[in-house]
């Protein structure tokens, strides 16, 4: 998948923004439902205005009550009516397991295709300046389980407008991971509509060295590992799955072919996680022929800590990623190798208050 | 035929009796192992669902749980189309893929219905608001046991009904037992119904043995629903004669008194509008069913058991 590298550049909340304005003029049926929707704040930006120009029936705060919430967005997407769920943090997501699995899931399969539920929930998972335990969770391999779910995660401005967009056209229901670090990152992204289609991963860098694999807002750190690994004549490969579910393992796969070496970086902890299914899904690609070294960075195995000084240490960086990436390549028995210093501005400048 | 007479007993009576054979059928077919489906049967409670659905057009649209006969039948659901879904045959309403707890027949507004309890509420609150949107003249029933109003989806979900004024009847179907455990077991305060009015919502409250009281009661709560005056609730007392799973009955299991259990069926809503009938019409009414019974259980029987590819259909809609 390639993308343009000239012209106009928004961030990627202003891209989540043009999207759905977009597609709320194109199609009547489309609506915006969550806590906040309509406040001062819009959502970081992402609904701002969106109340004024289409009113309070298609742009609408609720109740705290995720679970019926939930189920109330997908008997509205029964009916023919296209709801778009926001999430400000995705931890209480949580709070809506039972409608998104046991009903948003199942309906087609269930009524072998007499019901369809063309609904899209957007979650925005937190970083970064106290954020701690319960307003920084990543739970997209929870979804990635669930036959009947599609899962995507864009990085980027340009794939962030175009997921949106696929996803609202989508008769079925899909969850769209948004990292709080991403919204003020900005990228080329085209004033026209398109669709990015699910399955289809993003070589964000090519190199022959080793493959490294980053998952949303990851995926940045993995690019600024990369550069860290040019000072040790290393050249890493960045590829961005963009859709988690379906998964394209088949170009992950390709590429650990050439370089023989696999970094997963996720967002999210290791365990049954994101990054367990890419390996696992590049190894019974490839395993037989084609023997690589493989590792996987995420979450510590902890919840995460408030203060700022330990939650250095839950995050990959682009420091380790470099430095697991140069282990992988240079073998075990390598003389240690630190990686230089790279600011991550969107963590390093986040000022909150959330 | 008197389905669109003046004659609301006859209607209700066909409704109901339909109901209860259908159910005893099942209850003579499942020991042949045909119908491979745990089966929540819904005779003593007939009358809920007849007496609600016979004021219900086609385009209304109708949500309920596991024990979902009843309201399938009674929503006009196709007879041997839900036959061949509890055999697990093509020709059922899902292609087998659902069996007796989800049922489904959009043609008539049966949504499908939910085995986890209460998940269709909001569904069905879902559903009403999508109808306003849409400014459309049709409806929302939504049914559900007592017990799905011990959950928390219940009080978000009549909560946000009240607060839009959603076109949408809530139908608590009380037949006082979760499984085995006793309504009283569960509940505090003053019941349902004062419940259903703390969120706004007119509530009312029908005892069991009352089906024609049942039915003008529920005219008028539709009524007040289709005039756009917000959601209704209504409490239909009622009363589970078989076990809450199975084709059985359930006195070896000694959670209720077996003189409750005799006196409700002894005292049964069949009969109590069956004896509202000349004995002329219950009859043909009785014969035109067995036979609709029977072509049903007939066509599951010839129907043939899907293909192994289609396991994979239909997890995507396309």
């Amino acid at each position: 998948m390639s993308s343009p590298t000239e012209g106009r550049t928004l961030t990627y909340g202003e891209a989540v923004f043009e999207a759905t304005q977009a597609e709320m003029r194109r199609d009547p049926k489309v609506f915006v439902m969550g806590q906040g929707v309509d406040d001062a704040r819009g959502m970081f930006g992402t609904t701002l205005g969106l109340q004024k120009e289409f009113g309070p029936e298609r742009n609408f705060d609720v109740p705290l009550a995720e679970d019926a919430m939930t189920g109330i967005g997908i008997g509205a997407a029964l009916m023919g009516m296209r709801p778009i769920q926001v999430h400000q943090r995705m931890d209480f997501v949580l709070l809506c397991m039972n409608q998104i699995v046991n009903m948003a899931a199942k309906m087609s399969y269930m009524f072998s295709g007499a019901h369809h539920v063309p609904m899209v929930i957007r979650a925005i998972i937190g970083r970064s300046w106290g954020q701690g335990a319960q307003h920084s969770q990543a739970f997209h391999s929870y979804f990635m389980h669930i036959p009947g779910l599609r899962v995507v995660a864009p990085t980027t401005p340009h794939d962030a407008k175009g997921c949106l967009i696929t996803a609202i056209r989508d008769n079925n229901p899909v969850i769209m991971i948004e990292h709080r670090m991403l919204h003020n990152v900005k990228g080329v992204v085209p004033t026209e509509s398109y669709e990015i289609p699910y399955g289809k991963a993003r070589v964000l860098s090519p190199g022959k060295d080793i493959t490294i694999v980053g998952i949303s807002h990851m995926a940045l750190e993995c690019v600024r590992a990369k550069h860290l690994l040019e000072a040790a004549n290393i050249d890493a490969e960045v590829i961005d799955p963009v859709s988690l579910s379906p998964l394209d393992a088949e170009t992950i796969a390709k590429s650990v072919e050439r370089t023989g070496r696999l970094l997963v970086v996720d967002t999210g902890w290791l365990s049954c996680g994101a990054s367990s299914e890419i390996l696992s899904e590049v190894f019974e690609r490839i395993g037989a022929r084609r023997p690589f070294v493989a590792k996987r960075l995420g979450y510590l195995p902890t919840p995460c800590p408030t203060t700022k000084i330990l939650e250095n240490l839950y995050y990959p960086s682009p420091q380790s990623i470099a430095e697991a990436a140069y282990q992988l390549t240079r073998g075990a028995d390598a003389p240690v190798w630190k990686a230089g210093k790279v600011d991550s501005n969107e963590v390093a400048e986040f000022r909150g208050p959330f | 035929m008197e389905e669109r007479t003046n004659n609301p007993a006859a209607r209700l009576y066909r409704s109901m009796y339909l109901i209860r054979r259908v159910e005893e059928e099942i209850i003579r077919l499942y020991p042949t192992d045909k119908i491979k489906s745990p089966v929540h049967l819904s005779i003593g409670q007939e009358a809920v669902s007849a007496a609600v659905c016979d004021h219900l057009e086609p385009t209304d649209i109708l949500f309920g749980t596991y024990r979902g006969h009843a309201l399938y039948l009674a929503k006009g659901g196709n007879v041997p189309r839900m036959m061949a879904e509890l055999y697990g045959k093509v020709d059922g309403c899902a292609r087998g893929k659902a069996g007796s707890m989800h049922l489904v027949d959009p043609s008539v507004g049966m949504m499908g219905t939910s085995a986890v309890v209460a998940t269709g509420i909001s569904n069905a609150v879902g559903a009403a608001l999508a109808l306003k949107m849409q400014k459309s003249k049709a409806i929302v029933v939504c049914f559900f046991g007592e017990g799905s109003t011990d959950e928390g989806a219940w009080h978000e979900s009549m909560n946000f009904a009240s607060l839009k004024k959603l076109p949408i009847l809530f139908v608590c179907e009380n037949n006082f037992f979760a499984i085995y455990s006793h309504v009283k077991d569960r509940l505090a305060g003053p019941g349902l119904q004062a419940r259903s009015e703390a969120y706004g919502i007119p509530a009312e409250h029908v005892e069991d043995h009352e089906p024609m009281k049942l039915h003008e009661r529920a005219g008028a709560a539709l009524a007040a629903v289709r005039r756009g005056e917000g959601p209704r609730f209504i409490e239909c007392m009622t009363y589970r004669w078989r076990d809450h799973v199975g084709p059985t009955e359930d006195r070896i299991h000694k959670y209720r008194p077996d003189a409750e259990l005799d006196a409700k069926i002894e005292n049964d809503n069949l009969k109590i509008v069956g004896s509202l009938l000349p004995d002329e019409l219950r009859k043909l009414i009785e014969a035109e069913e067995e036979k609709r019974i029977a072509d049903a259980i007939a066509f599951a029987e010839a129907s043939t058991f899907p293909e192994d590819r289609e396991i994979y259909d239909h997890v995507f809609a396309n």
